[in-house]
């Protein structure tokens, strides 16, 4: 049975249009509610509605926001004794699921520890293998104004929503202004558009385009999508290369940081995804752009980098094996899916290994020195020293055609007959390039980034699966003979891992057949004018935002009266890319 | 969605009490509910302190120059609406009589509000007429207030032959007794004799009650101004075996 429920004032995601429905009083106290209702009785009979129902909000999201982006809100909101999870979304899409004492559940959780339903189904698709975590948590106290005609019809109702945050707890606490909803009753419009201008031209009371999440958060200190794994540093060309790559790296290694407490409790596997790619990203720039570094940061760290690369490689080795099992039971033919779970047992219990494993790397000196000494590295000032070495814009040029026709020269040379370890050096180096592009991407024209991205895209996604199937296939043969040893593999399993293991010999068969074509659409013509597009003209400069200059490592440079022209080098990188 | 109709040849007989009643417990239950008032003298719009007018009366309605959606009104209730009832509906069987279908235009009309609703009654004005054919082909289940009496009792003979000499779809039939008196000899017989030989009346009775009277002067279902009242129990329980003959 559907339950039919009043959404909460400010929870319809983004729904504000030019005519606000939502309001805040800029004053608290039973003084500004009194004058509300005597503004409101200028058209209508006001009468308070049930006594105010109170209720603990707690509004919950993914590490990396993917309800937000996608314009849903959820909450669990506790009231008495009753615990129900509410997801709002666009067009003012409501659906809820009661919590029940036996529904254990308990945050952070996963999509399938949600009870079964409309709800899961909406969300599940949404936050993928991402866990749900509490994001703030608020006091609600919930007062309705319904204002009625001369039948005394009520005709539309204001709610009057005073909201505390009470969670997270080291963070700013307190009351926020109340929020005031105009909610219409249908068929009478009219009667709603009146309140609302009555309450705009309230004292004390303004109008506004937050959501009741938006407004908790700001309390916290805290803003929607604070968090990205991708590449977020705005650059101009004119700025020392070094101070670029400084703030690249600092960025990568606040990501690294960020992820490192999700990885230590296991919350989800993603943290470990994101953390390794903050480590690769953070080899690739000392690889490809460390030389602009002064002394010999490159060489010191480039080694603990690796290491902290190492330390991270089993636990998701064996993510990756857990993860794909499901589907790869769901293409057996020979084998039943069931006989794999002698399998999947042994690869959770090397799992439960790996983790220990990792998290004593992580919590070692050895991790937290690297990461101390990384920021203090990156962030130091070097004072009374003009940065030597290239602007960004050519750092951005160079690098890009370096590390784009590695790819093309290797590319190239790859034939029918050629081993695995040549595909997977060009995956490294695809990657080395992709990171550049991602580094760079704030100067390059956007749609040129794009196409550029694209292709290359498709090109690693074919060695990827490549790389992958041959890993795994190694991996399910190692894998194999331990469990054997450890005479933990009954037969119908070894059978089973062996028809998987035919199952990826497949798809690395098929994804070598695909690599000529994949290459061939990136390094044809199209792609060497896309790689002229981008190096040779780094986009105008825009103003540095204020968090960047606070991170300079270095004291920013002043401006040069008129930039160094890029156009000359990039004429001649076009040489040099048509010459794979 | 489902569709509950409150029938009745005779009038004054409890079908806007049920309706009202019923559909309101509908609503508290969660299911988005609907209630149509078909007859002119809008009384269910009354109790719901709804103006009883539907811009192009019943014949944009009928005739689909408006839609259902566009007439309906919010009640104070949460997960009740109502359509309102409007003078004009007095004509509405020589509107019927024009359209395509004549008998099934108003099933046709309700089946866009599946979108919206779980529950809709349709509370029909006292009458055989094309509206109460209409009504008939558009429910799942006809709820029949039955005044303890003989001539009751052979009202609901003649409206049970006539479902079943329905081609196609034929509604489910359930009667119950409304504004029973206790202290009447014959209420008190019929009520108790005829539920063994009759398999279609619900064991729940309706009393005549001075609370229900009240609805009127409250302007609101008994369960909203008096939740606690033997007639609150009694249309909760007709409520209860009405999900169970007809679960949602």
């Amino acid at each position: 049975m559907r339950r039919w429920y009043r959404p909460f004032p400010g929870d319809t995601v983004r729904d504000v249009d030019g005519r606000s429905r939502e309001f805040v009083c800029t004053e608290t106290g039973a003084q500004q509610l009194d004058q509300l209702r005597s503004e409101l009785a200028e058209s209508f009979t006001v009468s308070l509605g049930a006594r105010p129902a109170r209720a603990t909000r707690t509004w919950l999201d993914t590490f990396d926001w993917r309800l937000y982006k996608a314009g849903l809100t959820l909450q669990q909101v506790n009231a008495h004794s009753d615990s129900q999870l509410i997801l709002n979304g666009p067009d003012a899409e409501q659906l809820t699921t009661p919590i029940n004492r036996t529904t254990r559940l308990r945050w952070p959780a996963m999509a399938a520890a949600l009870p079964a339903g409309p709800l899961r189904d909406r969300l599940a698709p949404v936050i993928g293998n991402r866990a749900l975590l509490p994001v703030v948590r608020a006091a609600s106290q919930t007062s309705d104004l319904r204002l009625l005609n001369e039948d005394a019809k009520t005709v539309a109702r204001v709610s009057v929503d005073s909201l505390s945050v009470t969670a997270p707890a080291d963070r700013g606490q307190g009351p926020l202004p109340a929020r005031l909803t105009v909610h219409e009753v249908r068929g009478y419009a009219t009667a709603a558009r009146r309140a609302r201008r009555l309450l705009a031209g309230t004292d004390g009371v303004s109008s506004s385009r937050l959501t009741a999440l938006d407004t908790a958060l700001a309390a916290t200190g805290r803003h929607p999508l604070d968090y990205t794994g991708k590449v977020d540093v705005k650059l101009r060309p004119a700025m020392p290369g070094r101070e670029a790559v400084a703030l690249l790296l600092l960025q990568q290694l606040d990501t690294l940081e960020a992820n490192v407490d999700g990885v230590l409790h296991d919350v989800d596997t993603e943290y470990l995804h994101d953390l390794r790619i903050a480590v690769r990203r953070t080899r690739s720039a000392l690889k490809v752009v460390g030389d602009v570094l002064p002394g010999d940061l490159t060489l010191r760290f480039a080694s603990e980098f690796r290491w902290l690369g190492d330390i991270t490689t089993p636990l998701r080795d064996l993510d990756v094996q857990l993860e794909e099992l499901p589907s790869m039971a769901a293409g057996l033919v020979a084998a039943r899916p069931a006989d794999l779970e002698p399998f999947r047992l042994y690869l959770t219990r090397r799992r439960a290994a790996a983790r220990r494993a990792l998290n004593r790397g992580l919590r070692s000196d050895r991790f937290a020195t690297v990461l101390g000494d990384w920021r203090k590295a990156l962030t130091v000032p070097r004072a009374g020293r003009r940065p030597s070495g290239p602007r960004t814009g050519e750092l951005a040029a160079d690098r890009t055609r370096r590390a784009y026709n590695k790819v093309i020269k290797l590319g190239a040379a790859i034939t029918d007959e050629s081993p695995a370890e040549s595909l997977h050096t060009l995956r490294k180096r695809c990657k080395e390039l992709r990171y550049v592009l991602e580094f760079f991407a704030s100067l390059h024209d956007p749609v040129a980034q794009r196409a550029m991205v694209g292709d290359l895209k498709r090109l690693q996604d074919c060695l990827g699966e490549f790389q992958d199937c041959e890993v795994q296939q190694l991996e399910i043969q190692a894998l194999a003979a331990s469990m054997l040893a450890r005479q933990a593999a009954p037969a119908p399993t070894l059978l089973a891992m062996g028809e998987i293991a035919g199952q990826l010999g497949r798809r690395q068969q098929q994804a070598r057949t695909e690599f000529a074509g994949r290459f061939a659409g990136f390094a044809g013509s199209a792609g060497r004018r896309r790689l002229t597009a981008l190096t040779a003209s780094p986009r105008p400069a825009s103003p540095e935002p204020a968090s960047l200059r606070a991170a300079s490592p270095e004291p920013a440079s002043p401006e040069p009266a008129s930039p160094r022209p890029a156009a000359p080098r990039a004429a001649r990188s076009r040489t040099t890319a048509a010459r794979p | 969605m489902k569709v509950f109709a409150t029938y009745n040849i005779k009038g004054g007989v409890g079908k806007t009490t049920a309706a009202v009643n019923l559909a309101y417990l509908a609503a508290q239950d969660g299911q988005r509910t609907l209630l149509w008032d078909l007859d002119p003298q809008a009384a269910a719009t009354y109790m719901f302190r709804v103006r009883p007018r539907v811009k192009g009366g019943g014949k944009a309605l009928i005739k689909g120059t408006r839609s259902l959606d566009d007439a309906i009104k919010g009640t104070d209730f949460d997960g009740l609406d109502l359509l309102p009832g409007d003078f004009t509906y007095r004509n509405m069987d020589l509107l019927l009589d024009d359209a395509k279908n004549p008998v099934r235009r108003l099933s046709r009309l309700l089946q866009p509000l599946a979108r919206d609703y779980d529950v809709v009654f349709l509370d029909c004005p006292p009458s055989v007429s094309l509206v109460s054919e209409n009504v008939l082909h558009a429910a799942d289940l006809i709820l029949v207030p039955l005044i303890p009496a003989t001539l009751s009792v052979r009202t609901l003979d003649q409206l049970t032959e006539f479902v079943a000499s329905f081609d196609g779809p034929r509604p489910d039939v359930l009667a119950f007794f409304s504004m029973g008196d206790r202290r009447k000899r014959l209420h008190r017989e019929i009520a108790e004799q005829l539920p063994a030989q009759r398999p279609d009346l619900a064991t729940t009775a309706i009393p005549a009650l001075a609370v229900i009277e009240r609805m009127a002067v409250e302007r609101a279902p008994v369960p909203a101004f008096a939740p606690r009242s033997p007639a609150t129990r009694a249309y909760r329980d007709l409520w209860t075996e009405i999900q169970k003959l007809s679960p949602a």
